[in-house]
């Protein structure tokens, strides 16, 4: 199958904003159709040719090439395809996003996959805050699909979510899990301060200590029959969760009972050897 | 000069049902004849007077509050892109001041009453009024809550009440009363609530909510203000509170009231599992009882936000739902609570709520003193009005919608036993004719000879709810504002307002209160004349002072 490619001609001065950016929008369109979709910079309309070099007739897969650290909105609402970035991702990446695949070699700004519902977003580089969270007043963030960071990710991180799995392999920073509802949140790297904050239910699996909010109670130490389904699933995408019990023990703690919540904290202890 | 021809009128206060004849329209007012002009061809259309809402919160502090709790809902809602006519904004359950002024003109709307303004936040609610372009607007102040007079019914200074509310409503610039649970904001401010009628308000001696309701239903009669007391009963939303309203009605015999948002007052049942619509009592005392209108405060299935100066009741519901609240305290007049709210319809509660608007619509027997509302953006957005028409004037279509409810909620209803059908005149009547007497505009909501020339022509479709939500043609004050579903012209609307008279010299009463408790200087206290864009003041016909 063909691929449409974007060569972004330069970085904008300021953020351009791309709803257009989805495989459901661009796939059933011509070369010259592509060329002529509306972006917006600041509060201008202009045309996607004005910002990008275009090869190829739209198609399910495309692939972003150059800096789009300030293209805002690549992905939104995507159901279906494959969108390869080679290089950084702006703000909103793959927000509301239903199906299909998003990969980023670079690094990805705040708000990556927001609200989304479904699909896969695998960031190589770093990611900024409030991955997976709900927009400012909703009531829920994402409600279903993957999100894999290699890098480090920013603050309030899974903020809302009510299902799916985010996985980051560095470090986070406050309030991962913030007002979590449900879904799972993997942090292989450790995280900052006020983790699972006002956690309502869901999981938070830290493979390094850190540091608990006094509303968090110690309940057992386990390894849960369920982790080992999610180190199934997410080994084959390279992030390797230790679950076997000759290995070591998850601390559980729950929380956070400033809420009252029922959520949970499991924090990896390995036997000492 | 328009003249409208060929289209079957509903002019209820004139009398005129489904009757072709010509309306014509001259310098803003409905003349009997007019020469030259435009003439718009309304072969096959139905022509109403303008549609006149009663009860709906479209501006204030509130109101404001509430916009900016809800940013998620903005981002569901449709956005309005601005046109060279139009100006831009956000729909939704709270629309922006601009939007909530044609999507109401799109509605076939032309005059609406915002029926809570706390007197501090008067000035920024006539600011938004002013931003609300085509319709008409009047407002009523909050009183019942007021401490300044609720300690004069305390010494039973009723004398003095009298002139320090005709002073407040001239000094808001508003157009009535308005009454919100009477002495249970009071209280809410000593984390209480109105216990009961006759209990004592904390804070305060021997004042008692059933005190407060006399005397200032008694007061707003005696102003001779043209539209009655206002009033948003005790105990709103709480199962078994038709006895609270059935003893204020009781209380308000001998006086005019407008009982608001009466769906919210026609619960039975101890608690929320045993809640139950009382529409059948409440309905029964009303239709027997013609000193008293109300407006029907109809709740539909959805996700909207729920704004009321009943502070202690907001708690309680936010409290239930675990969402967002909001909470004001307007220091020495009232309070208020912002909680958004989604009606379910497999919602036991909801299912009776949504049951009982529709009762009491069907159950009261004079459509002129019951009005279309849903108390908007309470029980709905007013934009939703076409589906409740469309449920008032199809039995069938009730019934299908009884379907998708929870079989229990049928032993607590009696909806599925009401098959009166709303006719398009009677239609014209809950929209605008009545409205318009309940809140004494002679001038409005009706097409004779000398009223203000507000005309909305929707097409004779089957489908009501789609009749109604597309008017093909809306004339305010005799200009095509609306035009094949195009907001074609945009007027500004009016101010208005009531002059009551009282004595000049309550002045000195109120200032050393004001200077003591207040944190806003009095002289800065209230709204000039000179704030109102178009202000179109109405006589009262109360005693001189």
């Amino acid at each position: 199958m063909s691929k449409t490619i974007f060569t972004l001609k330069e970085r904008p001065t300021v953020p351009l904003e791309t709803e257009v950016f989805s495989p459901d929008v661009i796939a059933p369109l011509g070369h010259d159709e592509v060329r002529a979709l509306p972006v917006f910079l600041g509060k201008r309309q202009y045309r996607m040719e004005d910002f990008f070099e275009i090869e190829g007739a739209g198609s399910d897969e495309l692939e972003v090439r150059g800096d789009a650290g300030r293209v805002k909105w690549i992905g939104r609402g995507m159901t279906r395809g494959r969108i390869t970035i080679q290089g950084n991702a702006g703000m909103h990446l793959g927000a509301h996003m239903k199906g299909g695949a998003i990969e980023v070699t670079g690094d990805a700004s705040d708000w990556v996959g927001a609200e989304m519902t479904g699909g896969l977003i695998h960031i190589a580089g770093n990611a900024g805050g409030q991955i997976g969270a709900a927009y400012r007043g909703s009531m829920a963030g994402m409600k279903g699909g993957t999100i894999l960071v290699e890098g480090s990710a920013g603050m309030e991180i899974g903020m809302r979510m009510r299902r799916g799995v985010i996985a980051v392999r560095g470090a986070v920073r406050d309030f991962a899990g913030l007002q979590m509802k449900g879904g799972t949140i993997v942090l292989m790297g450790g995280a900052e301060i006020r983790t699972g904050a006002w956690m309502v239910r869901g999981t938070i699996v830290c493979l390094k200590p850190v540091r608990l909010l006094p509303t968090f109670t110690y309940a057992c130490a386990y390894n849960p029959v369920f982790l080992r389904l999610y180190a199934k699933s997410l080994q084959g995408m390279g992030f390797v969760i230790p679950c076997e019990a000759h290995a070591g023990a998850y601390q559980r703690y729950t929380g956070d009972t400033s809420v009252p919540g029922k959520g949970e904290i499991l924090i990896w202890r390995p036997h000492a050897s | 000069m328009i003249r409208i021809t060929g289209g079957k009128v509903y002019d209820p206060a004139n009398g005129v049902n489904g009757v072709v004849q010509d309306v014509c329209i001259c310098d803003g007012k409905i003349v009997s004849e007019v020469d030259g002009g435009r003439t718009i061809d309304a072969t096959g259309l139905v022509v109403f007077p303008g549609g006149v809402d009663v009860h709906t919160h479209v501006a204030g502090a509130a109101l404001n509050f509430a916009r900016a709790m809800i940013p998620e809902d903005h981002r569901r809602h449709q956005e309005f892109v601005r046109t060279l006519t139009t100006r831009g904004g956000i729909g939704g359950s709270t629309p922006t001041t601009f939007i909530t002024g044609y999507l109401y003109a799109g509605l076939g709307y032309t005059t609406v009453n915002e029926p809570a303004v706390a007197m501090l936040a008067a000035r920024h609610a006539h600011e938004e009024l002013r931003d609300t372009p085509i319709v008409d607007k009047s407002t009523c102040v909050l009183m019942a809550n007021n401490e300044i007079l609720l300690d004069l019914i305390d010494q039973e200074e009723f004398e003095r009440a009298r002139h320090v509310v005709a002073w407040n409503v001239w000094a808001a610039k508003a157009y009535g009363v308005k009454a919100v649970n009477p002495g249970g904001v009071a209280a809410w401010k000593w984390g209480k609530d109105a216990e009961g009628l006759h209990e004592p308000i904390p804070g305060f001696g021997t004042v008692t909510p059933a005190k407060i309701i006399t005397a200032l239903a008694g007061i707003v009669d005696s102003l001779g203000l043209p539209h009655p007391m206002h009033l948003h009963c005790n105990n709103l939303g709480a199962p078994g509170n038709y006895t609270t309203t059935l003893e204020t009605m009781r209380l308000l015999e001998g006086h005019r009231a407008h009982i608001a948002h009466m769906q919210y007052h026609a619960y039975g049942g101890s608690d929320w599992y045993s809640m139950r619509s009382e529409s059948v009592r409440l309905a029964e005392y009303f239709n027997a009882h013609p000193n008293l209108t109300a407006d029907a405060g109809v709740v539909l299935f959805g996700t909207t936000v729920t704004i009321t100066a009943d502070g202690p009741w907001q708690h309680l519901l936010y409290k239930l739902t675990g969402r967002k609240w909001g909470n004001i305290d307007v220091e020495n007049e009232t309070g208020c609570g912002i909680v958004p709210y989604t009606y379910k319809e497999q919602n036991l509660v909801n299912a009776v709520q949504w049951a009982t608007g529709l009762e009491l619509l069907l159950l009261i027997d004079d459509p002129w003193r019951i009005s279309l509302t849903t108390d908007h953006p309470n029980g709905a957005a007013f934009w939703r009005y076409p589906e409740i028409i469309q449920l008032l004037m199809d039995a069938e279509y009730r019934r299908e919608q009884l379907k998708g409810l929870p079989a229990k909620v049928l032993k607590r209803i009696i909806l599925p036993e009401l098959d009166r059908e709303y006719t398009l005149y009677e239609i014209a009547i809950i929209t605008s004719a009545g409205p318009a007497r309940t809140l004494g505009m002679p001038h409005k909501g009706h097409l004779g000879v000398g009223a203000d020339a507000d005309v909305a022509i929707f097409n004779d479709w089957q489908d009501v709810r789609r009749m109604f939500s597309y008017p093909r043609y809306v004339i305010k004050a005799g200009e095509v504002v609306i035009e094949e579903g195009e907001v074609r012209r945009v007027v500004e609307g009016k101010g208005i307002i009531s002059r009551p008279t009282y004595d000049e010299k309550i002045d000195d009463f109120i200032r050393p209160l004001f200077e003591r408790y207040y944190t806003m200087s009095f002289d800065n206290y209230p709204v000039e004349i000179e704030r109102i864009d178009h202000p179109d003041v109405r006589p009262c016909e109360g005693p001189a002072a």
